[in-house]
């Protein structure tokens, strides 16, 4: 297959991820979105990678990887902060930052 | 050395003495500082000595300096240079103005022994001095209106001295006022003469004035009027001598000095130095001589009804410098210089004298409460009477000499002039009975109660710490006067002081006696000799006739007062109660003070009001309060974005970045 | 063949991400990810990247997964309101999401890069392998591989700072449904401190 079917189906999840952060209100799931996101672009960096023919964009999408984990690991952290502090897990209730 | 060089160490020394004085108070014990003050002015005094005798080691004609240390501005078609200029008229009042000033520091020395604000009494006055020798010896106008703005601030300073007397600020902030109105006068002066004959420089104006105006063109007149308006502000000539007698709420040495001696003759200095403008412009000059003539007679009408002791003397020296102006802008330069010398040492005396008896009275100066110190404070009262004999012009006295010189030149000069000296006649036998009614009120007679107590226990009397005008309570803290005094007998150096001070109002005449000695007016002919006016010599019979009616007439007063106040005391009642309007009239002020309180005062208060209703509320409030809303409005209207809801930044954020694409994508297209 | 296995990777991973976006409880969500997660991997073999495909599938799929699924079993799966908080959300976010796939695609399969029509040069049989990328990491990219793993350490620190108590570890005790008023306390004295994690202030320097 040629590399732009790749890009192109990488754009597509891009897209799909980007809606799901519009749509959803649990913040779980955002995270989970937000993760599509991401591995859309470790797809298009790959892709792209072998496009060129070094390995460069495989090294940056384990960095990626890595940068995701931690990511997902202080987003937890904070569902799990607010869920023991009684407050209800919903992106729209949480708006103390209103100006 | 030579003479300007010595000038520069007359102003440097009493500058430093401030400065020391002001940066070292907490540290230095008072005597010291009291010590560092009056020696700071008697080495001023010194180097003005050497400076004269420098100058009379030149020929007369070469008897004028001038040096600057630097340029101050010099742009634009100006050019000021921090410049003096040294020449007898300067010299011989550096000379009255240093001289009279080291007795009074020594003065003071005893004088505010007690009081807690001695050093900072000390820096002002020693700073006071600087400011006078700086307008003296200045040598180009920017560098006069400096000295005379410094002076200004000295004086009120030194006014409102015991700053938290209620009344003491006020008059304080009355002296200010009224001469800032005399500044803008004299800085519009040196505006228009700038503008007429480019340049600020004493000497370059001098000689180009007469090239340049034509006799009683109205540009010169102008000048010479404005000129007038700062030198009554700063004389307290009518109209703008209201703040004399406030002025009295300083402590005595201040009244002696500043508002005796030096400060208030600083008009007819400026007059003096100006003659040449004041030759071109006779009209100025006249309206100058009758100001001083009305000033004269006013204020010695006043004076008759004054209980205050301070503020009769007060009066007297608005009259005494009357005559002087009356005398600088006829002609009579020298003469009135010369009872601008005698004056500042028998008023100095005159107030130094009243200091004493203030002290003797815990701070009071009513003289309906004072009698009978002649038994109590003989050397007080000996010299008092030798300062009121000066200032009546007593025969041989240096007041003698010095007043009728002036009146024997207005004869001289004829026409309208003549009447003037028979006006000076009529203020002089009016001085010598506001005079002597001090003499004879507070001299003879049975001694008051705190004569009484001071005869017998040799102490002073204390009273109620009250403020005597108002009768506020006071208390011993610093600004106010406190509760000690000090009186002659009890001091030494106030005694020294005084001592020294009456043997000049004595014998200081002797240096001009018409026909026998001519050492003043010979040592300050060179300045006046480019003017005509120094022309007109009165005979030496003339003097002499002069003389004689003057003498005749200062016994003629003293014996006037004897009649009302010693010999048939009812008498005075009776002229109160059968020339009531006179006396209203004359215990009012001649209702000056009412007057520009009406005439000024209060419209000044009604703009400001006006002003604050339709201009600061509606325009510059407007404006604030607005501009305010402006900012908070926009600040609600955009607050409404931050929503809170994490999505819709969200989806702000994809917006944007797909907009940008969009708009990436169309461009490259 | 290849193909073949692109449009099937492609589907299960277009499957997983709208089953993430669709399905209400979070729990199924999180296996729908995972469906995604494996589709990527298959897709990024077809793309001779080994080493990346065994790194999705361990670390993403397996330690990454495995968090959320231990995350969402600690809050249980409680389905959202489905009401709309703000409007014009709902409408306005699959437009958005549309224009944004056109637009990406518009710059892809416009842009003047000839390579994309291709299937990329011929790579040795190395491409990908874990040595290749060792020898990268380890010589060429050494910067970012330590950097990375100094992020990794201030992420965990972060996640204990965040999600952990004082005092006793009474972790167990504090489980789904009822928190003492402990656990609820310490939480809120932490939050006194924030971690070091970047502040989103930053902004320009």
């Amino acid at each position: 297959m040629n590399i732009e079917w790749y890009i192109v189906l990488s754009s597509l999840l891009f897209a799909l991820g980007a809606m799901g952060i519009l749509v959803r209100r649990s913040p779980i799931v955002i995270l989970l979105c937000l993760e599509i996101m991401l591995n859309a672009g470790n797809l298009a960096l790959v892709a792209f990678s072998r496009m060129v023919g070094n390995q460069q964009g495989q090294v940056f999408a384990i960095v990626v990887m890595v940068v995701a984990a931690c990511e997902v690991v202080v987003g937890l952290g904070l569902i799990v902060a607010i869920f023991r502090r009684k407050l209800p897990l919903d992106v729209d209730s949480l708006r103390e930052l209103r100006g | 050395m030579t003479a300007t060089a010595w000038a520069w160490l007359v102003l440097l020394f009493p500058l430093l003495g401030s400065i020391v004085i002001g940066l070292s108070f907490k540290v230095i014990p008072a005597r010291v500082a009291g010590i560092v003050g009056t020696a700071s002015i008697g080495l001023a005094f010194a180097c003005g000595i050497a400076a004269l005798i420098s100058l009379l080691g030149e020929s007369p004609d070469a008897r004028h300096h001038a040096s600057s240390l630097w340029d101050y501005a010099s742009v634009a078609g100006l050019d000021i240079k921090l410049g003096i200029f040294v020449d007898p008229l300067s010299v011989f009042m550096v000379l009255v103005v240093t001289g009279v000033s080291t007795l009074i520091h020594l003065y003071s020395f005893g004088y505010m022994q007690s009081d807690e604000g001695y050093h900072r009494f000390f820096s002002y006055l020693n700073f006071f001095v600087f400011s006078m020798l700086l307008l003296v010896l200045a040598g180009n106008f920017v560098l006069l209106i400096v000295g005379w703005a410094f002076v200004g601030y000295a004086s009120y300073a030194l006014i409102s001295f015991w700053y938290r007397r209620t009344t003491a600020t006020k008059a304080g902030m009355k002296a200010f006022v009224i001469n800032v109105v005399g500044d803008i006068g004299l800085v519009l002066a040196a505006f228009l003469i700038f503008r007429e004959l480019g340049t600020f420089e004493y000497g370059e104006v001098f000689a180009k004035a007469p090239q340049v105006f034509h006799s009683n063109e109205w540009t010169v007149t102008a000048i010479c009027l404005l000129l007038l308006v700062g030198a009554f502000a700063k004389s307290a000539q009518l109209p703008f001598h209201t703040w004399l007698p406030d002025a009295m709420e300083g402590p005595t040495p201040v009244s002696s000095l500043i508002h005796a001696a030096t400060m208030v003759t600083a008009g007819v200095y400026l007059i003096a130095r100006t003659h040449v403008l004041f030759v071109l412009a006779p009209t100025a000059a006249d309206i100058a001589a009758f100001v001083g003539l009305a000033t004269l007679l006013v204020a010695g009408t006043i004076a008759i009804a004054m209980t205050d002791l301070k503020r009769a003397i007060a009066y007297s020296t608005m009259s005494q410098i009357g005559y002087m102006i009356m005398g600088v802008s006829i002609g009579a330069y020298a003469q009135g210089l010369f009872h601008l010398m005698t004056h500042a040492f028998f008023k100095a005396l005159l107030f130094m004298a009243a200091g004493s008896f203030i002290s003797a009275m815990a701070n009071r100066q009513d003289i309906d409460q004072m009698s009978g110190f002649w038994k109590a404070m003989r050397f007080t009262s000996v010299l008092f009477l030798i300062g009121g004999l000066a200032l009546a012009a007593f025969p041989l006295t240096s007041g003698f000499f010095s007043k009728d010189s002036i009146l024997a030149y207005a004869e001289a000069r004829g026409g309208m002039y003549y009447w003037m000296a028979i006006g000076g006649y009529v203020g002089a036998f009016l001085t010598a009975i506001y005079t002597f009614r001090l003499v004879f009120r507070v001299l003879p007679g049975t001694p008051c109660p705190e004569a009484q107590h001071l005869i017998e226990t040799g102490e002073l009397y204390h009273g109620p710490a009250i403020n005597p005008a108002t009768e506020e309570a006071e208390d011993a803290e610093v600004g106010f006067p406190g509760a000690h005094h000090h009186i002659a007998e009890q001091s030494k150096p106030m005694a020294v002081a005084m001592a020294v001070l009456g043997f000049g109002a004595l014998f200081a005449g002797l240096i001009q006696v018409p026909g026998v000695t001519d050492v003043l007016f010979g040592w300050l002919d060179p300045v006046f000799a480019g003017s005509p006016l120094s022309e007109v010599h009165p005979s030496v019979g003339a003097e002499w006739r002069g003389l004689a009616i003057g003498g005749l007439i200062s016994i003629l007063g003293i014996a006037t007062a004897w009649l009302l106040w010693v010999a048939r005391p009812e008498l005075p009642a009776l002229f109160r109660q059968r020339l009531r309007p006179v006396y209203l009239l004359a215990v009012n002020k001649w209702y000056f003070d009412e007057a520009i309180e009406f005439l000024i005062v209060r419209p000044a208060l009604a703009i400001g009001r006006f002003a604050d209703r339709s201009f600061e509320r509606v325009v510059v409030d407007g404006l604030v309060s607005g501009t305010e809303e402006i900012v908070g409005g926009s600040g609600r209207l955009v607050r409404v974005v931050q929503s809170g809801f994490v999505r819709s930044y969200a989806l702000l954020l994809i917006v944007g970045f797909a907009g940008l694409a969009l708009y990436f994508l169309l461009s490259s297209s | 063949m290849e193909a073949v296995l692109f449009f099937a990777a492609a589907l299960g991973a277009l499957g997983g991400a709208v089953g993430v976006v669709v399905l209400r409880n979070p729990f199924y969500g999180v296996l729908a990810l995972i469906v995604h997660l494996f589709s990527l991997a298959v897709l990024f073999l077809l793309l001779t990247a080994a080493f990346v495909a065994a790194a999705q599938v361990v670390v993403y799929a397996g330690a990454v997964m495995v968090l959320y699924v231990f995350v969402v079993a600690y809050i249980g799966g409680d389905t959202e309101p489905l009401g709309d908080s703000i409007p014009g959300q709902k409408f306005l976010a699959p437009l958005l999401g549309a224009a944004l796939f056109v637009e990406l695609s518009i710059a892809v399969l416009g842009s003047s890069l000839l390579a994309l029509g291709t299937h990329g040069p011929n790579v040795n049989p190395g491409f990908g392998n874990p040595a290749a990328i060792g020898h990268l990491l380890l010589e060429r990219f050494l910067l970012a591989f330590e950097a990375s793993s100094i992020l990794l350490l201030l992420a965990a620190v972060g996640a204990v700072v965040l999600a952990g108590r004082q005092g006793t570890p009474e972790a167990g005790q504090g489980a789904a449904g009822g928190s003492s008023k402990h656990s609820s306390e310490a939480p809120a004295e932490r939050f006194e401190d924030p971690p070091a994690a970047p502040s989103p202030a930053g902004g320009g320097a």
